[in-house]
C-alpha cells in the first residue's frame, strides 16, 4: 500500500484535468497536438502541397487563425512555405517537411500507444 | 511519472484513450477530406442512364453505322449532364472543382476514356463497329474505377460492374451490342445513381 508522495498529495487536490494529465505524458508533441495544427499537418500528409486558401477551406477557419498556426509549424520546421504570385495575387503553398512527417508519425504512434496502454489496464 | 501513470486510477477514470481515439478520428477525417473527391452526382447518373435508354430505343434495329452515331450523340449528351451535375454537387459540398482532389480525380478519369476514343476511331475506320459496345463499357468502367479510386467506395465498384459487363459483351452475339449498351450505360447508371443519390447526398 506504499504510495508515492506525489500520489498522496494528489488526494487532497481536485481531480487533475485531462490537459494536466496529457501535458505530463512524456514526449507529447505540443506543436502538433493543437487541433488546427493537427489538421494542417494531416491535410499536408496526403498532399504534395496545399495553398493557404485550400487549407483555409478544408479546415474551415479564418485567415488569421490559419496563419498563426501555420507560422508555428513553420517555426518548428514541420512545414515549409513558398510564396509566389499567381495572376498578380499572392499565393502561399505549404508543404510538409521530412521533419514534420516524422513528427506526425510519432504523434500517431503516440496516440495509438495511449489507447493501447489504457486497454491493458 | 507516478502522477502520470496513477492519476487515472485514483480519480474518476479520465477517458484519455477516448481523447486519443478522437484525435485519431479527426486526423483520419481530415486526411480523407484533403485527399478525396466525392462530388459524384447520383441523380446525374440517373439522368445519364435515362438518356442511354432513350438512345438504345432509338438505335434498336438500325444499321450499325446509324447506331454508332446515335451512341456518339448519347455520349455527348451524357458529358454535358455530367458536367453540370458534378458542378452542382461539388458546389453543394463546397468542394472546389479546381481543388487538388478534383483535378486528380479528373486526371485519372481521362486516360481510359482517351484510350477508348482512339481505339474507337481505329475500329470505326476498319468497320469493326461490333467491338465497340464491349470496348466502351470496359474502358468507361476502367475510367470510373481509376477516377473514383478516392471517392466513396461504391464508385469504383460501379466501375468494376461496367468492366465486367464490357468483358461479357465480347462473348455475346454481335447483334446484342445495342442491348448491352442499354443495360450498361442505362440500367447500371440508373441503379448506382439512385444508390449514390440516396446514400451520399444527391
Amino acid at each position: 500500500m506504499a504510495k508515492s508522495a506525489a500520489v498522496k498529495t494528489l488526494k487532497n487536490k481536485p481531480a487533475p484535468s485531462l490537459e494536466q494529465v496529457e501535458s505530463s505524458v512524456p514526449n507529447l508533441d505540443r506543436v502538433i497536438h493543437e487541433r488546427m495544427r493537427l489538421g494542417i499537418v494531416s491535410a499536408l500528409a496526403v498532399n504534395d502541397s496545399l495553398s493557404f486558401n485550400e487549407l483555409k477551406k478544408l479546415l474551415q477557419t479564418s485567415d488569421g487563425n490559419l496563419s498563426v498556426h501555420a507560422r508555428r509549424l513553420e517555426e518548428a520546421e514541420y512545414v515549409e512555405c513558398e510564396k509566389s504570385f499567381e495572376n498578380r495575387m499572392p499565393k502561399t503553398e505549404y508543404r510538409l517537411t521530412a521533419r514534420g512527417r516524422k513528427a506526425f508519425e510519432r504523434y500517431l504512434n503516440h496516440m495509438e500507444a495511449l489507447i493501447q496502454a489504457m486497454r491493458e489496464r | 511519472m507516478a502522477f502520470a501513470q496513477r492519476a487515472p486510477k485514483l480519480t474518476k477514470p479520465i477517458p484519455i484513450d477516448r481523447k486519443a481515439a478522437d484525435n485519431l478520428r479527426f486526423i483520419r477525417d481530415t486526411m480523407e477530406r484533403a485527399s478525396s473527391f466525392t462530388a459524384v452526382p447520383g441523380w446525374g447518373g440517373v439522368a445519364i442512364g435515362f438518356t442511354a435508354v432513350v438512345a438504345g430505343i432509338l438505335a434498336q434495329g438500325r444499321a450499325p453505322e446509324l447506331q454508332f452515331r446515335i451512341w456518339l450523340a448519347e455520349a455527348a449528351a451524357a458529358l454535358i449532364v455530367a458536367f453540370f451535375t458534378v458542378r452542382a454537387k461539388s458546389r453543394r459540398l463546397s468542394q472546389s472543382l479546381k481543388s487538388r482532389p478534383a483535378r486528380r480525380a479528373l486526371l485519372s478519369f481521362m486516360p481510359p476514356l482517351l484510350a477508348g476514343a482512339a481505339l474507337s476511331i481505329v475500329l470505326a475506320r476498319h468497320s469493326m463497329l461490333f467491338v465497340l459496345p464491349g470496348l466502351w463499357l470496359l474502358l468507361y468502367g476502367a475510367a470510373v474505377v481509376t477516377g473514383g479510386a478516392f471517392s466513396v467506395r461504391i464508385v469504383p465498384f460501379m466501375g468494376l460492374c461496367f468492366m465486367t459487363l464490357g468483358a461479357a459483351a465480347f462473348l455475346l452475339p454481335q447483334t446484342w451490342g445495342n442491348l448491352v449498351l442499354m443495360l450498361g450505360f442505362g440500367a447500371l447508371h440508373i441503379v448506382f445513381g439512385t444508390v449514390i443519390a440516396r446514400r451520399h447526398g444527391g
